[in-house]
């Protein structure tokens, strides 16, 4: 008897097979991870865990005999090399495996340097899973020199957690400001001056044009011609989905491993969920790299493959810890034409995103309870008036009581 | 190792004996106890670990810090006394005897 077959151990594959055995499926059911370990969280990587302040058992989503209790058989340091959807059958280890539906979750690679620009040598670290981690922890030694490429939220989580070590951090972004890519100028503005006040030395609009060194990497040259030394390299340039297998076995991709807003790939008994997976959002077709939508696609996709026929509704929310600094974001802000600030007590700010009427996403700074009234609103499909937004005698859960739908022609306000 | 217990919405209590040191969503995580979801993992981002925590315990827990407040200022049917954020409490031997009743759903 063939079974369902779940390829990629992260937070989506974890989720999916729980999520089957909640809702009472009680075939087969195989989950194939590439590493060593159980399936884990990944966002202490960059923060705690770096830190020293986590231990590894603690990563684990669940404890390593949840799996044989549920009566899932965890495949540890397996890797898939084919699948074969005519067939129905997988290459796993060197031994053929059958299913009678597949899931893909199969996340995401961090993106490399080039080795022709010195992406190669010993000392250049990317940060994805404990074994990079684990691999460059012995760096993050007090006084040592560290330079961090990209300044997006995995450099600037890692600048925080050296500055804090006291590390002497340079980070390179090379577009005009850091963040640029996921947020508005405000709050770049918030995080330049924080990493600033920490001793950081950030670098924007400045790339890299190679690294220097034999065998180790010693130091970098950057597009102005400037050399900087450095003892060792983190690269946090984004990553791309892990479409590889899927590809090969003739599954559509777009953006990522395609899916139908039942998760559905273009192969009817294979299903993807997570990083990897694009998937219908209002009328594009995109892809998340989040912990909350890892799992509750996940979550919607093991629903679907027994039948549930439930269309996937993204509810989009991210976190990011840097120093004593917590930001929250609700929401999407793709396609945002204006921002409001709203100042809260002490340190604490949230960006306010809307286009035309409509709020799309909020980025909260120490607040939680504007992300959290936020994330009510958007998720509700609601709106509020900016102005009542930016005036701080306004309380946030009055807030949520004059929400509403958006007026479909553009008001004033 | 102190014991706690979880009582869920309907009534089924589980009893289990918690390392020193983890929190309570932790204990929770790790027994496989349903109704504590926890996704943000334990960085008080997310508010998904809510509890009632036994009106005779509110007192002997530590004090809920400023981020805890405003989370649990905007979760699901909170009680102003007795809801808290299991990721922010650790357990340590006074904890001994827990009870925590966990809500109908998170946020």
């Amino acid at each position: 008897m063939t079974g369902i077959v779940v390829i990629g151990g992260g937070q989506a594959g974890a989720a999916l097979v729980a999520k089957l055995r909640e809702a009472g499926y009680s075939g087969r059911l195989t989950l194939i991870c590439g590493e060593r370990v159980p399936p884990y969280q990944r966002p202490p990587l960059s923060k705690a865990y770096l830190k020293g302040d986590m231990e590894r058992e603690r990563l684990f989503l669940r404890p390593e005999s949840f799996y044989a209790s549920q009566d899932i058989d965890l495949r540890l340091g397996d890797r898939v090399t084919e699948i074969d959807p005519a067939a129905r059958l997988l290459k796993v280890g060197g031994a053929t495996l059958a299913y009678s539906q597949l899931a893909l979750t199969t996340g995401s690679v961090p993106r490399r340097l080039p080795a022709l620009i010195g992406g190669s040598l010993r000392g250049v670290y990317v940060m994805r899973g404990l074994a990079d981690i684990d691999a460059m922890a012995a760096e993050f030694v007090a006084g040592r020199r560290l330079l961090i490429v990209g300044g997006g939220y995995i450099g600037l989580e890692a600048a925080a957690v050296a500055a804090s070590l006291g590390l002497e951090v340079t980070l390179v972004e090379a577009a005009p400001r850091i963040l640029q890519r996921v947020a508005a100028p405000e709050t770049s503005n918030y995080f330049r001056t924080l990493h600033k006040s920490y001793g950081v030395r950030l670098l924007e609009g400045t790339s890299l044009d190679r690294l220097l060194g034999s065998g180790t990497v010693k130091g970098a040259v950057l597009n102005d011609g400037r050399e900087l030394e450095t003892d060792f390299v983190l690269v946090g340039v984004g990553v791309s989905p892990a479409t590889g297998l899927a590809e090969r076995a003739g599954i559509a991709i777009d953006n990522g491993i395609w899916t139908d807003e039942l998760g559905r790939t273009s192969d009817r008994a294979i299903w993807a969920a997570g990083d990897c997976a694009s998937f219908p959002y209002k009328d594009m077709q995109i892809r998340l790299e989040s912990v909350g939508h890892a799992i509750d696609h996940a979550e919607c996709v093991a629903v679907n493959m027994l039948g549930a026929g439930l269309p996937y509704i993204a509810k989009p929310w991210f976190w990011s810890d840097q120093y004593d600094v917590k930001l929250q974001i609700a929401g999407l802000n793709s396609g945002y034409d204006r921002v409001v600030e709203r100042s809260g007590k002490c340190i604490s700010t949230s960006i306010w995103y809307y286009k035309g009427d409509q709020l799309l996403a909020v980025d909260a700074v120490n607040d939680p309870r504007a992300y959290m009234a936020a994330k009510r609103i958007i998720e509700a499909g609601q709106t509020v008036d900016p102005r009542l937004v930016q005036d701080p005698n306004t309380d946030l859960r009055d807030l949520l009581v004059t929400a509403a739908a958006p007026q479909t022609k553009a008001s004033g306000f | 190792m102190s014991k706690i217990t979880y009582i869920e919405y309907g009534g089924r209590q589980h009893v289990v004996d918690v390392t020193e040191g983890l929190t309570v969503m932790e204990g929770a995580r790790d027994n496989s106890i349903p109704g504590i979801v926890a996704d943000c993992g334990g960085a008080c981002a997310c508010s998904t670990c809510h509890v009632y925590v036994d009106p005779a315990w509110v007192d002997r827990l530590p004090a809920k810090e400023i981020m805890e407040e405003d989370m649990l200022d905007f979760a699901y049917k909170v009680d102003p006394v007795r809801s808290r954020l299991t990721c922010q409490i650790k357990v340590t031997e006074e904890l001994d005897g827990l009870i925590v009743q966990i809500p109908e759903k998170q946020i």
